[in-house]
């Protein structure tokens, strides 16, 4: 009978101690990483290719997921005006609906995929045929090795990517908006300049900065932690893709709570 | 010399490790039999440090392995070449990148001359063509596979050598052939092996001495002859389902 009646508590003490676990483990992962950090002739040429690979990897789906968000951004706000709006007003909200929102955001949630995906997968896969544990035993680091390169590459690479993605979006809801309604092309830039702030730009690379730290660490940790084979390395990567979307979410919130006033 | 005293590990309720007890002395090979499962792996990761057990002591050189700082920790990882039970070879390396990894001085490692030189070298001492150097894990056979899982390992001319299950997988002629390599490696190099497996020919062919870990615990540790004459009864039982007839082994 008491039994039955602890059974609550116990499910909710077992959660606990398996979320303080992680959080563990994520924060000895972190101080692996500054630690490493000094060993720079190894992670450095690894973080070029890296950021080469996943640049030109995630380019064609950044270019085509921005085209459209942009194209459709148009064509909606061209079905809600109404008369009583005037036209240049479709500038501005195309280009601040883009740059403060779907451009880093859409572009982050697909990097959580692509990236995050690829990054627990091949990390988990060399956890389960204990390729870490022998960088480990011949004395070398596993966090300049392979985590570090993938950080930087995301840093670098996610910001450069929501730039992209900024400009493919912009650039595509223009020609779309051209198609529902009769604004010129002065209009629609006049309109861009109009509630455009430089920040603006800045908000949109911070974003992607963060974005690419958050999917780059938690896609690593989750690699790091797979356990139980081919099984696992599943279980990590639908881990990686979940969390790295759910976090892009939340900083997106955080970052224009605090950033936009 | 490399030493075990009462080591206790457990996972959640399960005890893997339940008081275990052994010594390899210095230039000796010992090979670690058992049933799988039974925690002859996880042995050899207390040796190098990977896993920490919740009691007892693991000395290695005589250092404690788990009061070794960081960097203690790496110095004595590189005297100790570690051979992976399907060679965890890095699949992003050819064959010349993975066994330079081994070599663990910095300098050396550095050294373009010196380790071309030390990897044809590693990679004679195991019977592999040149050629092999420029091949990428996935284009290698098992065997081979193992064999440059050896090279990697003793190219860093490690003063202790861990096998974990060098012949499993493997076809009995590719089994003999890396059987004879242990052996005739730990005759040239001098090393202290450990070697985990289940196949008691191997073992017997290969080692100086054998210990059985059943149940967690060491429950026979002696020379091939000792071992022979064991009437432990999962010595017996162990020995007889591998040679059969013990008369005819003996």
């Amino acid at each position: 009978m008491a039994e039955e009646i602890l059974a609550p508590v116990h499910a909710v003490g077992r959660r606990v101690l398996t979320a303080l676990a992680h959080v563990g483990r994520l924060s000895r992962l972190l101080a692996e990483i500054v630690r490493a950090l000094a060993e720079w002739r190894i992670w450095l040429p690894r973080a070029f290719e890296e950021t080469a690979t996943i640049g030109t990897g995630s380019l064609p789906i950044i270019l085509l997921v921005s085209a459209f968000a942009g194209a459709v951004t148009a064509l909606q706000t061209g079905y809600q005006f109404t008369g009583n709006i005037p036209y240049y007003v479709a500038g501005s909200l195309i280009v601040e609906s883009v740059v403060l929102e779907l451009g880093p955001v859409l572009s982050g949630l697909i990097l959580a995929g692509r990236i995050g995906a690829r990054y627990a997968a091949e990390l988990g896969t060399m956890r389960v045929t204990e390729q870490i544990d022998a960088l480990e035993t011949l004395g070398r680091s596993p966090a300049s090795h392979l985590v570090i390169p993938r950080v930087i590459a995301g840093i670098i690479m996610v910001p450069m990517l929501v730039v992209v993605a900024d400009i493919v979006g912009v650039f595509c809801g223009w020609l779309a908006v051209k198609q529902v309604l009769p604004v010129s092309n002065d209009a629609f830039q006049y309109g861009a300049r109009v509630f455009w702030h430089p920040f603006d730009a800045y908000y949109s690379v911070i974003k992607g900065f963060a974005f690419g730290i958050c999917i780059t660490v938690i896609s690593c940790y989750c690699g790091f932690s797979t356990e139980q084979g081919a099984e696992g390395v599943g279980k990590s990567t639908t881990n990686a893709v979940v969390a790295s979307c759910v976090m892009v979410l939340l900083l997106d919130t955080l970052l224009a709570k605090l950033l936009l006033k | 010399m490399i030493e075990l005293k009462d080591v206790y590990k457990r996972f959640g309720q399960q005890i893997v490790l339940d008081g275990v007890n052994f010594t390899v002395k210095d230039g000796e090979t010992l090979a670690l039999l058992g049933p799988s499962g039974t925690g002859k792996s996880l042995l050899l990761k207390h040796i190098v440090g990977l896993i920490r057990q919740d009691s007892g002591i693991v000395r290695v050189d005589g250092k404690d392995v788990a009061l070794l700082r960081r960097k203690e920790l790496k110095e004595l990882r590189s005297t100790i070449g570690y051979v992976f039970q399907n060679g965890a070879l890095f699949d992003s390396m050819n064959v010349f990148e993975n066994i330079r990894l081994g070599i663990t001085d910095e300098d050396k490692f550095r050294d373009e001359a010196y380790a071309k030189e030390r990897i044809e070298k590693c990679l004679t001492m195991v019977n592999l063509a040149l050629d092999v150097a420029l091949k990428y894990p996935a284009q290698l056979s098992g065997g081979m596979r193992k064999r440059v899982g050896i090279s990697r390992a003793i190219a860093g001319a490690p003063k202790y050598l861990l096998y974990d299950e060098p012949t499993s997988g493997l076809d009995p002629v590719n089994s003999d052939i890396i059987d004879e390599l242990v052996k005739s490696l730990s005759a040239e190099l001098g090393v202290t092996s450990v070697m985990v497996t289940h196949d008691v020919r191997g073992a017997f062919k290969v080692a100086d001495r054998l210990a059985l870990l059943t149940g967690g615990k060491i429950v026979q540790q002696g020379t091939p002859d000792e071992f022979m004459k064991s009437t432990v009864p999962q010595v017996r039982e162990f020995l007889e389902r591998d040679f059969g007839n013990l008369t005819f082994a003996a």
